[in-house]
């Protein structure tokens, strides 16, 4: 027993020594990643327990903060209300939004598929140009929404777009989809680039007839890993809505119409400095991206059966 | 007449391939590209704009009369300005810049070994990054506030630049795109007498390359943009983004000026991206991205 333990430790001792320069070079990354996120997530999750407000000493007081949150926080049960909306629509919508303008775009000849991809990956990576939306849902009659349906004649005055609970929240979503096309992307346009053709002939002999045949049997499973980590992404993207709702609905939203948990995480985290209750909601947040992620591998990991 | 068509849009033939759903296809992109892509023509339309148009009743999406008046107006209104302009360009050009270099170094250094090798440890660590993909950043946005003040770093461009160093999407598509260089390249570099540092160095360095160019395009838009949130608080520390934004949200009066740096600002990452297009795509599609 004794010397299986101290031969066990002698091996480790001795991988460890041969592995020393793979862990100096990974030390300067591993540092700072941990620095600034695996710990701050292990802090969060801890301070959920307690009730903190930074300026007299952190109190614990177990599963209050979460009680609170469930129980006693309307304005969070509609945050995540709208979360959930936020996630159920714009998540799978941009996800299959990416993956079906990529499968076109890949269609079509190289040059043309080189703007095409600029066209809808653009939006992504300009900044805050969705600062535009503000001037198309402007509440005066300069807005262009509003000038376009006055001169249709479909409405006579000017609508309060962005301060009217019925249409803020549709509106954060139109413009958080086409902000979507990210990452996730590029990576499938990318990766059905890659797709053998061969496995595509292959499958005309096999009696494959269509092309919706030759997507769900060859190129979605050729994709999996692609699809995989377009998921992850996409999935938390959805669930983190925020800069888009305080940009166009303002933070807070009328009536919390557009208010979404990372909203809430902010308001209470960054200006009422009730940092164990903020906590709390990141860890909700943390937990639902996790669950939908788990959910969503396992659900990617039948196509094309 | 089918023929004509598939050459205007450039299609190859394909296998298993009916042309009216095609045509159906590439009409419903055409569709969706255009919503996507009007925005930024309004952006281009509207910079070069006179003031006149700009407030013009029903607003009018193209522009009549281009003028470069708007881009003069802005060069004067930053020349006016408290903090010179010359100040927050040099404050960007340092967080992109070295924010962007030392994260392709950084996690090019740490993918090597995850790729290529097992050691104590080796799964842990990759599966933490993993996990890290899948929560946003306002979930640390608080505790990482009470690191750095710790840390002394609030109101310092080290706030910004050291923890975008590692980002761990970068480590994660660096790693999945050095699993694919050949182990005989490492073997023989071994045998030659060279150590890790090295092999990582001259040889594996340079034959990343275009992940190099994958991690710029993801690094580099989301440094430019960056305002300093709420780390800096000195105006003379600010970013050009902050101060270009300021005067967007300055009302009627700077209209114009407003019109021109919406433009300036969405240009650059763009710009980036046209350049470093083609290689960008033969990352992500090597990168296998392995489950």
């Amino acid at each position: 027993m004794n010397t299986r333990q101290s031969s066990w430790w002698s091996l480790l001792k001795r991988d460890l020594y041969r592995s020393r320069h793979y862990y100096v070079l990974m030390a300067p990354f591993m540092l700072i990643f941990f620095m600034f996120t695996v710990i701050p997530v292990g802090i969060s999750l801890g301070l959920s327990f307690f009730h903190f407000n930074m300026l007299e000493l952190p109190r614990f007081v177990g599963w209050q903060n979460y009680s609170r949150l469930f129980l006693n926080d309307d304005v969070f049960l509609i945050a995540l209300k709208n979360t959930l909306l936020f996630a159920v629509i714009t998540g799978p919508v941009s996800y299959i939004a990416c993956f079906l303008f990529a499968w076109i775009i890949n269609e079509l000849s190289p040059k043309i598929r080189a703007i095409m991809t600029l066209v809808f990956y653009a939006p992504s990576i300009s900044g805050n140009v969705f600062f535009i939306w503000l001037i198309v849902f402007s509440g005066d009659s300069y807005g262009y929404m509003n000038g376009f349906l006055m001169r249709l004649g479909v409405i006579l005055e000017p609508i309060q777009w962005l301060s009217n609970e019925k249409y803020v929240l549709a509106i954060v979503i139109i413009v958080q989809l086409w902000l979507s096309l990210g990452t996730s992307f590029l990576a499938f346009i990318a990766g059905l680039q890659t797709i053998d053709r061969s496995l595509v002939e292959a499958g005309t002999v096999d009696g494959i007839k269509n092309r919706w045949q030759e997507l769900w049997y060859i190129t979605l499973p050729s994709m999996r890993p692609q699809l995989m980590f377009g998921a992850v992404m996409q999935i938390t993207a959805s669930f983190a809505v925020a800069e888009i709702s305080i940009a166009l609905a303002g933070f807070p939203s009328v009536n919390y119409a557009a208010h979404t948990v990372v909203t809430h995480l902010m308001d209470f985290g960054t200006i009422r400095f009730e940092m164990g209750y903020a906590s709390a909601i990141a860890t909700v947040l943390f937990v639902l991206m996790l669950g939908t992620n788990v959910l969503t591998q396992k659900m990617l990991r039948k196509i094309g059966e | 007449m089918t023929s004509k068509v598939r050459a205007v849009f450039g299609m190859p033939r394909r296998l298993n391939r009916s042309f009216t759903v095609s045509l159906m296809l590439f009409a419903l992109l055409g569709l969706f590209g255009s919503f996507m892509v009007l925005p930024l023509i309004y952006t281009i339309n509207n910079a070069f704009k006179p003031l006149d148009e700009l407030f013009i009743f029903p607003p009018r999406f193209w522009v009549n009369n281009p003028t470069m008046e708007n881009f003069a107006d802005l060069i004067n209104l930053m020349g006016n300005s408290w903090v010179p302009l010359s100040r927050y360009i040099a404050n960007t050009l340092l967080i992109t810049l070295l924010g962007t270099a030392g994260h392709i170094l950084l996690a090019s250094a740490a993918a090597y070994p995850l790729a290529k090798y097992r050691f104590p440890g080796s799964n842990v660590l990759f599966t933490i990054v993993i996990l890290s993909l899948m929560f946003s950043p306002h979930v640390t946005a608080i505790p990482n506030y009470m690191v750095m003040s710790w840390l002394g770093w609030i109101n310092t461009h080290a706030s910004i630049i050291v923890p975008s160093l590692a980002f761990s999407l970068g480590l994660f598509l660096m790693k999945q795109f050095m699993e694919q260089i050949p182990d005989a390249l490492l073997e023989a570099a071994k045998i030659d007498g060279a150590n890790e540092y090295r092999i990582f160095w001259s040889i594996v360095m340079p034959n990343v390359k275009p992940a190099w160019l994958t991690l710029m395009i993801l690094q580099f838009p989301a440094l430019w943009g960056t305002d300093g949130g709420s780390f800096i608080y000195s105006e003379n520390l600010k970013t050009l983004h902050y101060a270009l934004s300021q005067i967007i949200q300055g009302g009627i009066a700077r209209a114009g000026v407003g019109a021109a740096v919406a433009l300036l600002l969405m240009i650059v990452p763009i710009t980036l991206f046209i350049i470093s297009q083609s290689s960008v795509m033969q990352t992500m599609a090597t990168s296998g991205m392995k489950e």
